[in-house]
């Protein structure tokens, strides 16, 4: 207990020289610890400063929900965003960077419900519009009679929607689980969870209009950019909230959830933009929405 | 009643110091009104031929379709909301968007009820987007203004269908491209000047940009219909 000593020590001799330099000068005593850096056992890890701060924001942002699930005020408290915060989210969302974790340094005990929603529906009828224009304009034949093929926006909706609720709530209910009553650093809302994973679509979007490039392998090259972009955001994002677990856990977690997400993509990307018309897959019959997803994307992954 | 005059007099004594101002009118009729109510009583409109009751429905959706024209922050579209207009709009480009009778599933461009549910729905989703964003416009007057502004792609629809009767080649596709282009940007700035003005400052690019997206999705539509051959 030497480090606090001298800390008080010095600042008295400060505060000492001060009053004799000017004796009618008025004192504050301040009884906070001091700022400057020492050796020794004041722990300076910047992640547990921010997680500290993310659980005290955290119990702030409990008391924010007003009102029961059956009241408007209850629903309005998630859509509590200004246009330059959800900017700056998607920004977050594009840029992921090591030291960031996205829910804690975007979100922060905000999280809202306008982006991961309308990211979805852009996703879906951009999907589906570029898939569109990429069939039509890979039609070497003149007298091909273009077709609106507007059913794909359905099956675009079915699966984008699902995805962005189904596995955010598998996701969470496994780390809620496995941190089991104890309240960890690591662990997230279900609306955060959702808010991750509906931010993380953001870069679909323009990987799917870019997608009408008519070249195979540019195709893929863009499909690697927005799975490392993507894939890497979530990541960041739930490896604090796992790392305390078995390390097989860990990996295993997520692993999965890079490869559900890879599937996304390599689904729409085989769905949607095929190159010769002649193997245009019939509509696969929509499986009742209680089934996996996966499972119907990778059906539609193999009929190809 | 000597007594009670006597007794008046006290009571009333002091109003004759009351002056009453002249310009002040102290005057009005009271009568009772007797006999059958009057024949064109403007309250009721039940008595009034059908033809009548029609026609000024008709006409005020006529000045809500100038209104949507000409878009000036006025607020009558706002105050008299019907959605007798959106759904006429609504159910002409769902007939005139019918995909062709092609072969094949894979083929047919948005049929009737896809159409009618994407702008029904559209507009469901986006004014709940704009009152949970906390805008102070009402539930059925947003409905009102998103329907009645989609009365230039409508019109652009007309132009494409009589656009495409002349063959579908480069130029018409063009020609229907620019028409699209123009009447989707116009429908996009006619709902904003609406209810843009219901949301605070920092949140109207939240409040506009489902709007773009709902437009945009129509023009598209309405942009890829091919009649059948």
């Amino acid at each position: 207990m030497a480090t606090p000593d001298d800390l008080k020590f010095q600042e008295f001799e400060e505060a000492t020289d001060l009053l004799s330099a000017d004796p009618g000068a008025t004192t504050l005593s301040v009884s906070s610890t001091s700022t400057a850096p020492t050796p020794g056992d004041v722990k300076l890890d910047l992640s547990e400063n921010e997680e500290g701060q993310g659980e005290n924001s955290e119990l702030l942002g409990r008391e924010k929900q007003t009102g029961g699930f059956w009241t408007f005020e209850y629903y309005q408290s998630f859509f509590n965003v200004d246009t330059m915060q959800v900017l700056d989210r998607i920004k977050g969302s594009v840029m992921p960077l090591p030291g960031r974790n996205f829910v804690k340094h975007h979100i922060r005990s905000n999280p809202d419900l306008y982006g991961p929603f309308w990211i979805c529906a852009t996703l879906v009828f951009s999907v589906a519009i570029s898939g569109n224009l990429s069939t039509f304009l890979s039609q070497g034949d003149p007298q091909y009679h273009y077709r609106p093929q507007f059913h794909r926006v359905t099956i675009a909706a079915v699966a984008v929607f699902l995805y962005a609720w189904l596995v955010p709530l598998c996701v969470w209910g496994f780390l809620t689980w496995r941190q089991g009553t104890e309240r960890q650093t690591g662990g997230y809302t279900f609306l955060e969870t959702v808010c991750v994973y509906g931010y993380s679509l953001f870069v679909y979007i323009p990987t799917s209009v870019l997608w009408i490039i008519p070249f195979e392998w540019l195709r893929w090259l863009l499909i690697l950019v927005a799975m490392v972009i993507s894939g890497s955001l979530l990541v960041i994002t739930f490896w604090p909230a796992v790392r305390d677990d078995t390390k097989l856990t860990a990996f295993a977690t997520v692993t999965t959830i890079v490869l559900l997400h890879a599937l996304l993509a390599i689904g729409c990307k085989m769905y949607f933009f095929q190159t010769a018309v002649h193997t245009v897959t019939p509509a696969p019959s929509l499986a009742p929405p209680s089934s996996n997803h996966t499972g119907m994307l990778t059906s539609a992954a193999k009929s190809q | 009643m000597a007594e009670v005059d006597e007794g008046n007099r006290p009571m009333f004594a002091g109003l004759s110091d009351v002056s009453i101002s002249e310009d002040i009118p102290v005057e009005g009729e009271i009568t009772v009104p007797v006999g059958s109510p009057s024949q064109d009583d403007e309250c009721s409109t039940l008595d009034e031929p059908v033809k009548d009751t029609v026609l000024r429905d008709l006409k005020a959706v006529g000045k809500k379709f100038v209104h949507v024209l000409y878009p000036k922050k006025s607020s009558s579209l706002l105050r008299d909301w019907d959605l007798w207009g959106p759904l006429l709009l609504c159910v002409t480009l769902a007939l005139m968007l019918q995909g062709g009778s092609e072969k094949g599933k894979d083929d047919l461009g948005p049929q009737f009820a896809e159409v009618f549910v994407i702008i029904w729905f559209g507009s469901v989703v986006i004014t709940l987007n704009s009152k949970l964003l906390g805008g102070t416009i009402s539930f059925f007057q947003s409905l009102c203004v998103l329907g009645y502004c989609i009365l230039p792609l409508t019109v652009a629809m007309v132009v494409c269908r009589l656009v495409l009767l002349g063959g579908s080649s480069k130029v018409s596709f063009i020609v229907r491209l620019i028409v699209v282009t123009v009447s989707f940007s116009w429908s996009t700035f006619a709902s904003t000047a609406f209810l843009a003005d219901s949301q605070p400052p920092n949140r109207r690019a939240l409040v506009v940009y489902p709007v773009f997206l709902f437009y945009f999705v129509i023009g598209w539509m309405i942009l890829t219909f091919s009649p059948s051959p």
